[in-house]
């Protein structure tokens, strides 16, 4: 099966390139790229000029497989993902049950294989039951394809038990992703600590406890030598200690999540709850510095952060409401913001949603280069829309975006050569 | 007259001549509420129901009088507060009431925000009787006319508010209202006490007690709740009352003629001297409540009068 794409803008993280060109998918890998003259017996598609990137590979994906398939199942989401140009989902281990056991690991890796159209992986937690009180498996979780571990926005009080853990999984070089917070300074927060949340009457958290849960993290990974990855890093004080720690050569990397790359604490509004994320939402300053430093690769990742949730969870006073946005499908749309305000180049998003992600997990993915998995979007970053959320495949419809104008939008989506969405169809 | 707010959820919605407006008409229901005969029939034939999710006495009973006086159909609601944080009773009692067809709605909840999600879900005209540390604005309206009462006027005075900011719906309302009516608004307390961001928003932060009282027009003291006494948030109740609490002492750095305001229920020798509460020349807490009668009646006549003109509109089916 050889399929050619032609007329294509081909978005290249690795060089950081955006220039037209076609590509050559065979056997479910990408065998060319560039000028490729057709080969014969080929399928040729032609882009239009639009952009053609690899599949996005987000890191931190809540599925509600096992416990809450009423707010999304592998199929709903992978049929969102597909839709929003996710080729890889990494999926988070608070479930319920959590996956802390290789019985659970196995669950879901069988399921998610059955009903998703992309590829999904599956982390484990770093304790059990994500309690910071016992470590894992972490070696039979590993057999049983665990890619990291993490006990997803639990921070462990017991930094013995945390130490123990990560020194462990430093021997079996297994990768720790971690939530960088103060966990007493966080305690009943609702929003970020300053003039909007006094003005609201919400409980509100220091931007500082980030800081301090990085800080403390940062020195047991300096104790460990674990490899390790901060989940979300959305303030401008954990930025110079991140900078310093990888450039000191210590083995970590950050992430940060997309909505607050995109949305600041003021658009909460008069109490909109679907606003309300894990962490809150932070100032302008902070969302801007957050953006800089993705451009400058001092945050490597950036993930959508999916976290499904009814009605009847954010139909609460918003002290009372649950945390979490769904994101698979406005993803990209909401990316090509950072784009269109000429904050980030394509190449440079493509680096922090497809490459980097695949690099930290020793996966093939996220490179648009012969020998890579022909995992790959097809998208038009211009087409403008207005997103009506009751429209979104996740069974969940709790997006920040509902109503708003969007620009940019999937157009087709291939996995592993296979054609998993065409927004034509 | 101008008032055209559909419910009344916070000082922050309303326009310097709409809070001019509430402090009007409340002056001649306080003509009204000294004669034998307090009746009006502003509300007669309507159905004012009174839900308060949080403990009350005073504010429950002054929108009761209100509503009394004003000739409405009054009903008070209770609600056990182990359900409050169900979010499912907040808004399947919202479609309880709506099958009620009240017409004013007025509502306590301990949750900041959970007023305004209620009012979504109705179809009445709401009043927010305080939620959370977030709003409280009929305090602020009679905290208002008890002041313009006083002084003669509201604005281009200095008001010093003390005490625990941080949690005080009263202190957000009146640092809203004040700065509205273009008052100069000082927050004194301990730092523990001071919400965060609080300076960025057009008044003055002060931790000495003293400093911030001189030449202060309006001494406002806030209630400490018992349960933010013991080491939380401030050492002890006595060292509190040493460095916060309201005495002849502090005092005198105000304005000569200061008044002194409290939202009550008091706690003598905690943040105020008993004495000095009771001080008629200077302590007008007992106007306050008196104020609070009148500018709660206010708040529902204008309220219903809106309802009524928006359903005379959909009845002969003009857009709103």
């Amino acid at each position: 099966m050889t399929t050619l794409l032609t007329n294509a803008r081909l978005i290249d993280p690795e060089a950081l390139t955006d220039t037209p060109g076609s590509l050559l998918i065979e056997n479910g890998r990408i065998v060319a790229t560039g000028d490729v003259a057709t080969p014969e017996g080929a399928a040729v598609v032609d882009c239009g000029g639009r952009c053609l990137a690899p599949g996005i590979v987000d890191l931190g994906v809540k599925i509600g497989e096992p416990g809450e398939r009423h707010k999304e199942s592998f199929r709903s989401a992978g049929l969102a993902a597909a839709a929003g140009g996710v080729t890889t989902i990494i999926a988070r281990p608070d479930t319920h049950p959590t996956i802390d056991t290789p019985e659970t690991l196995e669950f879901v890796t069988r399921r998610a294989a059955e009903a998703s159209p992309v590829r999904i992986r599956h982390m484990a937690a770093l304790t059990k039951g994500r309690e910071g009180r016992e470590m894992t498996e972490i070696g039979f979780l590993l057999d049983a394809g665990a890619i990291a571990f993490t006990d997803c926005d639990h921070v462990a009080t017991d930094t013995k038990v945390l130490s123990r853990a990560l020194t462990y999984a430093r021997s079996l070089g297994a990768l720790v992703m971690g939530h960088p917070q103060e966990p007493g300074l966080s305690k009943g927060a609702a929003t970020t600590s300053g003039k909007f949340a006094s003005l609201r009457g919400l409980p509100g958290v220091s931007p500082m406890a980030e800081r301090i849960g990085f800080d403390r993290d940062m020195g047991l990974v300096e104790m460990t030598g674990v490899k390790y990855h901060f989940d979300q890093i959305t303030t401008a004080r954990a930025l110079p200690p991140l900078e310093r720690a990888k450039r000191n050569g210590f083995d970590v990397t950050a992430g940060t999540s997309i909505h607050h790359l995109t949305l600041n604490e003021f658009d909460v509004g008069d109490y909109r709850t679907f606003f309300k994320v894990k962490p809150p939402l932070r100032s302008e300053d902070d969302r801007l510095a957050t953006v800089e430093a993705v451009a400058a690769g001092v945050i490597d990742i950036i993930s959508s952060m999916h976290t499904p949730q009814d009605e009847e969870s954010k139909r609460l006073p918003y002290e009372d409401a649950a945390a979490g946005a769904v994101a698979l499908e406005t993803f990209l749309p909401a990316a090509m913001r950072l784009y269109h305000a000429g904050q980030l180049s394509l190449p440079q998003l493509f680096r922090a949603m497809a490459l980097n992600p695949a690099r930290r997990l020793g996966l093939p993915q996220g490179l648009l280069a012969a020998g890579a998995p022909a995992d790959l979007v097809l998208f038009d970053p211009d087409t403008p829309f207005v997103l009506d959320r009751f429209k979104l495949r996740s069974k969940s419809k709790n997006t920040p975006f509902d109503g708003q104008r969007m620009e940019g939008r999937v157009l087709a989506t291939w996995v592993a050569g296979k054609q998993v969405y065409n927004a034509e169809a | 007259m101008t008032f055209r707010a559909r419910h009344l959820l916070g000082i922050e919605h309303l326009a310097p001549e709409e809070i001019r407006s509430v402090l009007d008409l409340a002056e001649t229901y306080v003509d009204l509420n000294r004669r034998t005969v307090k009746h009006s029939d502003a509300l007669a034939g309507m159905t004012q129901i009174n839900m308060f999710f949080e403990a009350s006495t005073r504010t429950q009973a002054s929108f009761e009088l209100a509503g009394k006086r004003l000739g409405a159909d009054v009903m008070n609601m209770s609600v056990a507060h182990s359900s409050v944080k169900k979010g499912e009773t907040l808004i399947d009692t919202a479609l309880t009431l709506n099958a009620m067809h009240p017409d004013l709605l007025v509502v306590r909840h301990p949750a900041s925000g959970a007023v305004d999600l209620l009012a979504q879900k109705v179809k009445c005209a709401v009043l927010n009787a305080g939620d959370g540390r977030h709003e409280h604005p009929t305090q602020a309206l009679l905290d208002a006319l008890t002041i313009r009462r006083a002084k003669g006027r509201i604005q281009r005075l200095t008001v010093a508010i003390c005490g625990d900011i941080a949690h005080s719906r009263v202190a957000r309302s009146n640092l809203i209202l004040l700065g509205k009516m273009e008052n100069r608004v000082r927050l004194i307390g301990p730092p523990t006490l001071m919400p965060s961001g609080v300076g960025e928003l057009g008044c003055e932060v002060y931790e000495d007690m003293r400093e911030g009282l001189k030449d202060a027009d309006v001494v406002m003291m806030l209630r400490l709740q018992k349960e933010r006494m013991d080491g939380g948030f401030i050492p002890s109740e006595r060292e509190y009352y040493h460095r916060y609490g309201l005495d002849a002492e502090k005092l005198a750095h105000a304005k000569e003629d200061a008044i002194v305001m409290h939202p009550g229920p008091m706690n003598r020798g905690v943040e105020i001297d008993g004495e000095l509460a009771d001080d008629i020349n200077r302590s007008v807490i007992q106007d306050q409540v008196e104020m609070g009668v009148a500018v709660r009646m206010a708040c529902m006549d204008l309220l219903a009068r809106n309802l009524r003109a928006e359903r005379g509109r959909q009845a002969v089916g003009v857009m709103v």
